[in-house]
C-alpha cells in the first residue's frame, strides 16, 4: 500500500515547527511516530499534502522532574518511558500502561504526544492522563496554553487542540508516595486497542481511601475520566457493597461501540471488570 | 513530487538514493537497495516480517517512510552473517533449533531477536515471548524460535544450552 503523495517538512526547532504549520494551513499534518498517521496514509483514509515531522526537535525530547511535577517532551516514546528509572519510581502507572500498547517495535516509535494527541478514543494514554490530572502544553502562533487532560476530549479524533497547534510536553503532578496504582486492560490480542481498560490512582490511610482517580479507555467516544465512582469511592474501606456501586456508577457512563471487540452491553460490563481488578491490584499496592 | 536525496548505512555501507516522500523505508530497502530479506507481510504494522535494526530499534520499515530514516544507521538481515559467510549466531541457531518453517518470518524474526539479546544478554522465557511479540510466525513455529533464541543467549553467554523439559 502507497500513500497518497505530500510534500515532506523537517524543522529543527518548535518555533519553526509553527510557523510551517501556519504557512502550509490546512493540508498540513504534523508528524510523530507516525504509527497511527501512516498507516491511515496506507489506507487513504488520510492524504495531507504536507507533513511537518517532528522527530528533528530536540525541545520536544525528555523525562525530567520540575518541582511537583514530571515534564515528558511530546516526541519521547513509548520505549524511552518504559526505560525512565525517574518515571518508575514517581509515576509507575504510565511504564504499566506503556508496556500494554502495541508491541516492542511500535513502542520504540511511537510517542506519548501522538498517542494522547490525535484523539483515536483506543489510544491508552489519555485515560491514564485524565486519572492522573496531567495537563498539556500546546503552542500555535497565537501563542502558548495549557489544556487539562480532562478537558482535552471533544470527540472522536476532535480535541481542544486548534489547527496550527502542537503539543510540545505533558506535565504530570507526582502522585504523592506510596500511593496506588493500576491499568488493567481487556484486549483480544498483543497490539489490539482495549474492548474496555480501567486506570486508577488511590491514596490509602489506615484501611481508608483518601483520594480515587479513575479512567476508562476504549468505551465511550472520546477517553472517560469516572469522577462519580471516584467518588464514591473516596471515604470508604473498599468494601464490596461500596466498589458494587462505584462500578455500577462508571459503567453508567460508558457509551461504547458494538464491533470486533463485542457488542456495546459486553464492553460496558467488561470496563466494570477493568476497574474492580484495576481497584484490586491499587489496593494491593497502596502503602 | 519533487524527489529527494536520502543517505544512509545499511549494513555497514553507504547507502544513497532518491526517492518521493511517499517512499516506505521497505520499499527503499528492496526496490532501490535489492535488499528483498526485509519482507513485506501483512503491510499493516502489524506482522513484523519487515523488521529491520534502525540506530540501536527495532522498527517496522512498512510504517517508516524513507525519509525519516535519512542519516540513520540500518541492519537488515543481510547484515547479520559476518563478511566470509560465518552465520551470525542467531542464524545458526535458527538452523540447529528448527526455528523456522517457512521462513517468511525469519528475517525479521533474526533482526527483533538481535537487538532483544543486545538488551538484555540473558532473557527468560517469558522476556523472550514478551520481546518477539510484534512478530507473527504463520506456521505458529513459536516453540523452536523461542528455543534457537534461548540456544543464541547461551552460545553469547559462553554458557552449554539446556533444553527445557517439555
Amino acid at each position: 500500500m502507497i500513500p497518497g503523495s505530500f510534500a515532506y517538512h523537517r524543522p529543527t526547532s518548535i518555533g519553526e515547527a509553527i510557523s510551517l504549520l501556519a504557512d502550509l494551513g490546512e493540508e498540513a499534518r504534523p508528524l510523530a511516530g507516525g504509527h497511527s498517521l501512516i498507516p491511515m496514509m496506507k489506507l487513504r483514509l488520510a492524504a495531507p499534502e504536507h507533513l511537518v515531522d517532528l522527530a528533528g526537535i530536540p525541545d520536544l525530547k525528555g523525562i525530567r522532574a520540575d518541582g511537583s511535577d514530571v515534564v515528558v517532551g511530546a516526541m519521547t516514546t513509548q520505549h524511552e518511558i518504559v526505560a525512565s528509572e525517574l518515571l518508575a519510581s514517581k509515576i509507575p502507572l504510565l511504564r504499566e500502561t506503556s508496556l500494554v500498547i502495541a508491541d516492542p517495535q511500535v513502542r520504540y516509535v511511537g510517542t506519548l504526544g501522538g498517542n494522547v494527541a490525535n484523539g483515536d478514543p483506543g489510544n491508552d494514554m489519555p485515560a491514564v492522563m485524565m486519572c492522573l490530572g496531567a495537563s498539556y502544553q500546546v503552542v500555535g502562533n497565537s501563542g502558548e496554553r495549557s489544556i487539562s487532560a480532562r478537558d482535552f476530549y471533544q470527540g472522536t479524533y476532535l480535541t481542544a487542540l486548534r489547527p496550527g497547534e502542537i503539543l510540545t510536553n505533558v506535565r504530570i503532578p507526582i502522585p504523592v508516595a506510596g500511593h496506588g496504582f493500576a491499568y488493567e486492560k481487556l484486549k483480544r490480542k498483543v497490539g489490539d486497542y482495549a474492548t474496555a481498560a480501567a486506570a486508577v490512582l488511590l491514596t490509602m490511610s489506615g484501611g481508608t481511601v483518601t483520594a480515587c482517580s479513575i479512567g476508562l479507555t476504549n468505551v465511550a467516544g472520546t477517553p472517560l475520566w469516572a469522577e462519580e465512582a471516584a467518588n464514591v469511592l473516596t471515604g470508604s474501606t473498599l468494601d464490596a457493597a461500596t466498589v458494587k456501586r462505584a462500578l455500577t456508577a462508571a459503567e453508567a457512563i460508558t457509551s461504547p461501540a458494538s464491533d470486533g471487540r463485542g457488542p456495546a452491553h459486553y464492553r460496558t460490563k467488561m470496563a466494570g471488570v477493568m476497574l474492580a481488578r484495576a481497584l484490586a491490584s491499587a489496593k494491593a499496592r497502596a502503602h | 513530487m519533487a524527489k529527494s536525496q536520502v543517505s544512509m548505512t545499511v549494513n555497514g555501507k553507504p547507502a544513497d538514493g532518491l526517492v518521493e516522500p511517499r517512499t516506505l523505508l521497505i520499499h527503499f530497502l528492496r526496490e532501490q537497495l535489492n535488499l528483498t530479506g526485509p519482507h513485506i507481510g501483512c503491510d499493516t504494522s502489524h506482522c513484523g516480517a519487515c523488521t529491520v535494526d534502525l540506530d540501536g530499534k527495532s522498527v517496522k520499515s512498512c510504517t517508516m517512510f524513507a525519509v525519516q530514516a535519512n542519516g540513520a544507521d540500518i541492519r537488515t538481515i543481510e547484515g547479520m552473517a559476518a563478511a566470509d559467510g560465518t552465520l551470525h549466531v542467531l542464524q545458526e541457531a535458527f538452523r540447529e533449533m528448527h526455528g523456522l518453517q517457512c521462513g517468511f518470518c525469519t528475517p525479521g524474526m533474526i533482526v527483533r531477536a538481535y537487538r532483544l539479546l543486545e538488551e538484555n544478554k540473558n532473557p527468560s522465557e517469558e522476556e523472550i515471548r514478551f520481546g518477539i511479540s510484534g512478530n507473527l510466525c504463520r506456521c505458529t513455529g513459536y516453540q523452536n524460535i523461542v528455543k534457537a533464541i534461548q540456544y543464541a543467549a547461551a552460545k553469547i553467554n559462553g554458557v552449554p544450552f539446556e533444553e527445557a523439559a517439555e
